[in-house]
């Protein structure tokens, strides 16, 4: 990508930090699911448990995680899929 | 008697006097009404005032109590807020005086305390907000406004009817709980539920904000659901069929929201998303549900209302509103964008974060009155809402690909409203215990802060995040295209009209017929009169005397031939 007009640069202007925001996504996403594991552990070694669950489902580790991933690439293709039907000119309305 | 005012009438009838005023005067005016207006209700604190007899029955103009009182803090800072954004952006006075009425009529609303005042400032909240739809001044706007105007009164309408019946019936118009059950009960929750913008009602609100003026789809984003939202709660607490309702809406519109190109119209589908959150809770109707949505509706006028004002920042600043003209904007209004974030933020409900502290109260109650498929329904439109306006709205706006616009930062008057609102929602998702939730109308037991909450939310949102990224990147994610996508509009916007037209056409074509078969055959019978006996007709010839002679010869000869032949 270049720069402004003026030249100046901007900071997704270098991929360089494009690929450091995505790292450090990926490093988080690592560290809240290995919360699970660690709430497994803590609690088979009979400590107090990091997270309560209401229903027993839920309390399975990387329940949220894939729940959440798997939702929204869900609801992607499935919107994909809406537009082949639901999808008109712009100006559909208006002629 | 103090109080007896509604504490509404001040930005009604102050903003009377604002066409009359003019520049800086003017301005200082209109900010000052809402702070006058808050502080009148602020004095004459909570209880029931202004009884008036009207025939046989006796109105309650104010009404403030645990559930009005937390309205009536919002709708005047929310009137305050939109009002400093739009300095800049409105262009004359009738957006003030339309807004200031606006934001009145909601005020009024919602410390109603009979059915027949609820129902004038019903109806004032439709006729005044239609105004700020009809100031952006383009044919389209005109057009929805129109669409929006018809639904609002429709609903006004069928409010009345209710009341009408529903008085007859019962002999009170006291506006306290209702429930469904009876013809009148039932319109005035249809009413209600039209306003709330239920499914497949729901079109007025997607319609209407993509095509209001820069400021006034901050305005329509406060009041006119929030009210409902509290007249459903007021009246239909506890009713199960909303919990139902109230999924739907938080499912379905993520959907449509995913496809859309206009981002106000995301945002628009996005609102239904979050009032289904609400309706759940008045669905579940038990003291935690219902502080959740008394506390989702105040934090979502303030996210929701900073997503709008940087979207309307953006608009005043380039003049495009579609994801597929935008996209590196944070170049050009880095504060917008910052701001923009806190508001996306807010909405999924970050830790720390004003969603954060109230959406999870529903959930929580959800799950706790046994309605385990609602709450995954739930947890679904929570990832979905941090999927389209968590992420899709400012990465498509501020970041994505570079559309080369180049702008002036949003104006300051813009920035300071963003920033008062970006500074509440933090404060709200921080320290919840300091204002929210010591003005909720049930005592709150509630802890958001726990170890597990925080994990398991962050483990939603940060893979829901992972997901965009991945759809993204392998091109799978559907990009932006300029497009209309039909949704139940449809039928009034297009199926009906054709109908009608249609139906219009074929009688038109019987009736043609009809007069064309009449006037064929009268023609016809006059063209063959007039070609036999017309001036060149056979029998209209005036004949000369010798012609005459033979034919006179032929009869006669034919009278012989006849006569010997008997």
């Amino acid at each position: 990508m270049t720069g402004d007009s003026n030249g100046r640069k901007h900071i997704f202007d270098d991929p360089k930090n494009v690929k450091r925001v995505l790292r450090g996504l990926y490093v988080a996403c690592g560290l809240v699911f290995l919360a699970d594991i660690a709430n497994l552990v803590i609690v088979w070694m009979g400590g107090h448990e990091l997270r309560h669950a209401e229903r027993t489902w839920e309390g399975l580790p990387g329940f949220y995680s894939i729940y959440g991933f798997v939702a929204c690439v869900i609801l992607v293709l499935i919107a994909k899929e809406m537009r082949k039907v639901l999808m008109r000119d712009e100006d559909y309305y208006d002629r | 008697m103090i109080g007896s005012l509604p504490p509404g009438a001040v930005m009604i009838l102050g903003a009377l006097l604002v066409p009359l005023l003019r520049g800086r005067l003017q301005r200082a005016y209109v900010l000052a009404l809402p702070l006058l207006g808050f502080a009148y209700f602020y004095g004459i604190g909570e209880g029931t005032f202004g009884q008036v007899p009207l025939f046989t029955y006796e109105l309650t103009l104010v009404r403030i109590d645990g559930l009005s009182r937390l309205f009536g803090y919002l709708f005047h800072l929310a009137a305050f807020i939109g009002l400093v954004f739009s300095l800049k952006s409105s262009k004359g006075s009738l957006e003030f005086v339309a807004a200031l009425v606006y934001a009145g009529a909601a005020v009024g609303a919602v410390m109603a305390g009979d059915l027949i005042t609820l129902f004038v400032f019903w109806e004032i909240l439709a006729i005044s907000s239609v105004f700020l739809v009809w100031a952006r001044g383009t044919e389209r706007a005109y057009r929805s406004g129109m669409r929006y105007l018809l639904i609002q009164v429709g609903s006004g309408v069928l409010l009345l009817a209710g009341i009408l019946i529903h008085a007859s019936e019962t002999g009170s118009i006291a506006f306290g709980h209702l429930g469904v059950g009876s013809l009148g009960r039932d319109l005035i929750f249809i009413a209600f539920g039209i306003k709330c913008a239920f499914p497949l009602l729901h079109n007025w609100l997607t319609d209407a904000y993509a095509e209001a003026t820069v400021g006034g789809a901050v305005f329509l984003s406060a009041f006119t659901t929030k009210v409902a939202v509290y007249s459903l709660a007021r009246g239909f607490a506890g009713t199960e069929a909303l919990v139902f309702v109230g999924a739907t809406m938080a499912a379905f519109p993520i959907f449509f929201a995913v496809i859309e190109n206009d981002l106000r119209r995301v945002l628009a589908y996005s609102m239904i998303n979050q009032i289904g959150f609400m309706v759940v809770g008045v669905g579940i109707g038990t003291e935690l549900a219902l502080n959740g949505t008394i506390s989702h509706a105040f934090n979502d006028v303030l996210f929701k209302g900073l997503l709008f004002m940087s979207m309307g920042a953006v608009l005043y600043r380039t003049g495009r509103m579609n994801g597929s003209d935008l996209g590196g904007l944070y170049k050009s209004m880095p504060k917008t964008a910052v701001l923009c974030m806190v508001g996306a933020a807010s909405i999924s409900a970050f830790p720390l974060f004003s969603g954060f502290v109230s959406k999870s109260m529903v959930m929580t109650a959800a799950l706790e009155g046994g309605y385990d498929v609602v709450w995954l329904l739930l947890l679904f439109a929570s990832a979905g809402v941090f999927h389209h306006a968590g992420i899709k709205i400012p990465f498509f706006a501020f970041f994505a690909h570079d559309s080369g616009i180049r702008c002036k930062e949003a104006p300051r008057s813009m920035l300071i409203a963003m920033t008062i609102a970006a500074v509440l929602c933090v404060f709200n998702g921080t320290f919840p215990n300091a204002f929210l939730y010591r003005m909720l109308p049930f005592p709150v037991e509630y802890v958001p802060y726990t170890m597990g909450h925080v994990i398991t939310q962050l483990q939603i949102l940060f893979f829901s995040a992972l997901a965009f990224t991945w759809l993204k990147l392998s091109g799978l994610y559907p990009p932006e295209l300029r497009s209309t996508n039909l949704d139940a509009e449809w039928v009034y916007r297009r199926a009906l009209p054709r109908m009608f037209g249609a139906l219009g056409h074929a009688g038109a074509a019987a009736y043609q017929r009809l007069v064309g078969g009449t006037v064929e055959t009268v023609r016809g019978v006059v063209g063959s009169v007039y070609r036999h006996h017309g001036p060149e007709g056979l029998w209209g010839r005036t004949w000369s005397t010798g012609t005459t002679v033979l034919w006179v010869a032929i009869l006669l000869t034919a009278y012989l031939v006849v006569y010997y032949l008997r």
